[in-house]
């Protein structure tokens, strides 16, 4: 740059030097637009959630609490958790064979999560259901040889094992995906200083691969659970008498339909509300020595106080 | 065995190592005395990183023989044959050797403290209180102590750096490798780890390091080894080496580094 005037950088003394210029944030008239209508709209919803009769609120919470209600939410929870825990444990077991240098062990994983991800799930369930229509007998000896154990597939597969086996190997397939990702998400100098250290494979794997594929893991992991949640509804159509089919058979009764489906969708949201914040604590736990924010919860979020000298928080090169 | 003198701490007689059929260790023969300082040298590419890793059997190589204080690292020999060692068998001998790499690798969800004991009560199954006393050691040594309780990321190189050697240090190694330990860091911070490093040689450690800090190896190294292509090109003190290089290859390379 040339300097025409070289005097005037100069000459000034600390008396005149003048006050640092305040900084103006840019007015962002877009956003309080949006803002507005936002709020416009929210107050209209309210306002026809609470003036509408037939939303039927009275009729809404008397079955909040009923009794047949109650038995199919804890038949949802039982089966999310289950499903959830066969889904881990197949996507972790899926994961690692995928990864395995031994190509059957590598292929047959491959088919697994082909399969799984292939059909539809509410067919599997209805496949699970009527097994025994394709294996009347179910036993267990050695392959070609005599046969140790043997039941009627009616009587081992009750519904209730054909929805677990249904939505937990379905499950199992998306996992391992997800699992996959945050195994492969770690930098492989984790390991070779692990193993150079003298640990051996189980011991690098649980104490410093795994933790760190976590952070990865744990938002999909997330989703899919309350994902979950909502698709145990799907059992149902093979008579198991979770929170959808409760409320269905209390409708077909009384023909409140519209407000005992307010009713699960209350439940269901609490239910997602309970499991999102256990996410976010997980998350965070599984953040430790990132230096990087966390993301806030909505909430938090929501009620933090706008500081106008805030700086955009650090971020360091990771 | 016999009553001989204690083997070498390092021995390495033909190694040969293939990645598929790219052959990239051409056959290595080289010795290391307890408590002497190598430092290998040699272009990119010329297999340097491959035959440190081969000495802790990170790397299995295809043909040859390494033995660290008399013992082969990944094998058992028997008869004639080498048979190779089981994962925990292998981790144990591994242990023993400690390795310092180019981009520290420090456990980023563990503090510094975690780090250094991390080993030492897995893999040894010290007490805890026992690892933590000697790690606080190992960290006012490396100029850190006040770091034990950041996690690496807070951390700059320099410092993930020492705080890597000193992990390495807490599994009490009777060898230390080092891959271009100094290669990731800003200038200014080289300085900072070589100073730990020449203390540790001081201090009688047996030490291999690949750098291409030259005038470390001439101030620190009993012998300079000089690498090129997957072979030992040249061996010597630092004066015969880098002083009076009798190679071409050698000559080449150190003008160029120079
Ligand atoms: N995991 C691997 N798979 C295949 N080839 C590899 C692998 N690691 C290294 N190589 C090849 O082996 C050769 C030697 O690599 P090596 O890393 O040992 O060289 P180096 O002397 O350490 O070089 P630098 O100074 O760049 O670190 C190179 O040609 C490299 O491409
Ligand atoms: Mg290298």
């Amino acid at each position: 740059m040339k300097r025409s005037d070289p005097g005037v950088l100069g000459t000034h003394t600390a008396a005149d030097v003048p006050e640092p210029p305040k900084v103006v944030p840019v007015r962002r008239y877009g956003q309080w637009v949006t803002t507005v209508v936002l709020l416009v709209i929210t107050v209209l919803v309210i306002r026809s959630l609470l003036t509408n009769p037939r939303f039927q609120w009275d009729i809404v919470f008397s079955y909040f609490l009923n009794g047949q209600v109650l038995d199919g939410l804890v038949t949802t929870i039982v089966l999310t958790v289950v499903a959830m825990a066969v889904g881990v444990v197949m996507g972790v077991l899926m994961a690692l064979g995928r990864e395995s240098r031994n190509p059957v062990v590598s292929g047959a994983a491959a088919l697994y999560i082909g399969f799984f991800r292939g059909t539809p799930l509410l067919v599997q369930l209805i496949f699970w259901f009527n097994l025994a229509a394709l294996y009347p007998v179910l036993s267990v000896g050695i392959p070609f040889g005599p046969t140790l154990a043997s039941g009627s597939a009616n009587t081992l597969i009750t519904p209730m094992v054909a929805a677990i086996l249904g939505l937990g190997l379905n499950e199992g397939a998306y996992m391992s995906e997800i699992v996959r990702a945050g195994l492969q998400s770690v930098d492989p100098g984790q390991t070779q200083a692990a193993h150079a250290l003298g640990m051996r494979k189980g011991q690098v794997f649980r104490r410093i691969v795994l933790p760190q594929a976590m952070r990865v893991i744990i938002p999909p992991t997330g989703n899919e659970t309350i994902a979950m949640l909502k698709t145990t509804s799907l059992v149902s159509v093979i008579a198991i008498p979770e929170l959808l089919f409760q409320v269905q058979a209390i409708y077909s009764r009384t023909y409140q339909v519209i407000p005992l489906l307010i009713t699960v969708s209350l439940w269901y949201l609490l239910l997602t509300a309970v499991l999102s914040t256990g996410q976010f604590y997980l998350e965070r736990h599984f953040r430790r020595g990132d230096l990087r924010p966390a993301e806030k919860p909505f909430l938090a979020r929501l009620l933090a106080r706008r500081d106008p000298l805030a700086q955009p928080a650090e971020r360091k090169q990771v | 065995m016999t009553a001989t003198a204690t083997p070498p701490m390092v021995e390495a007689i033909g190694v040969h190592k293939y990645y598929g059929s790219n052959l990239v260790v051409k056959g290595i023969d080289l010795s290391v005395t307890q408590g002497e300082v190598m430092c290998l040298l040699g272009p990119s590419g010329s297999g340097k990183s491959t035959f440190l890793r081969c000495i802790n059997h990170l790397e299995k190589i295809n043909a040859g023989t390494i033995r660290v204080a008399g013992e082969l690292v990944g094998y058992r020999q028997h008869n004639d044959r080498l048979h190779e060692l089981r994962d925990a068998e292998i981790a144990t001998r591994r242990s023993e050797i400690g390795m310092v790499f180019q981009q520290f690798n420090l456990f980023p969800h563990m503090t510094v403290l975690q780090n250094l004991i991390e080993a030492p009560v897995l893999v040894r199954r010290e007490k805890a209180a026992e690892a933590r006393a000697r790690a606080r050691t190992l960290l006012e040594r490396v100029g850190l102590a006040d770091k034990a309780d950041a996690y690496p990321r807070s951390l700059s190189g320099g410092q993930q750096q020492r705080v890597a050697i000193a992990r390495a240090l807490n599994m009490r190694p009777k060898l230390m490798l080092f891959d271009e330990p100094t290669s990731a860091l800003d200038p200014e911070l080289v300085g900072e780890v070589l100073d730990v490093m020449r203390d540790l040689a001081a201090d009688g450690m047996t030490m291999i390091v690949v750098t291409h800090e030259i005038a470390f190896a001439r101030e620190v190294a009993d012998t300079v080894t000089f690498m090129d292509d997957g072979v030992v090109v040249e061996s010597g003190t630092p004066a015969e080496v880098l002083g009076n290089p009798r190679h071409p290859r050698t000559q080449s390379f150190l003008a160029k580094v120079l």
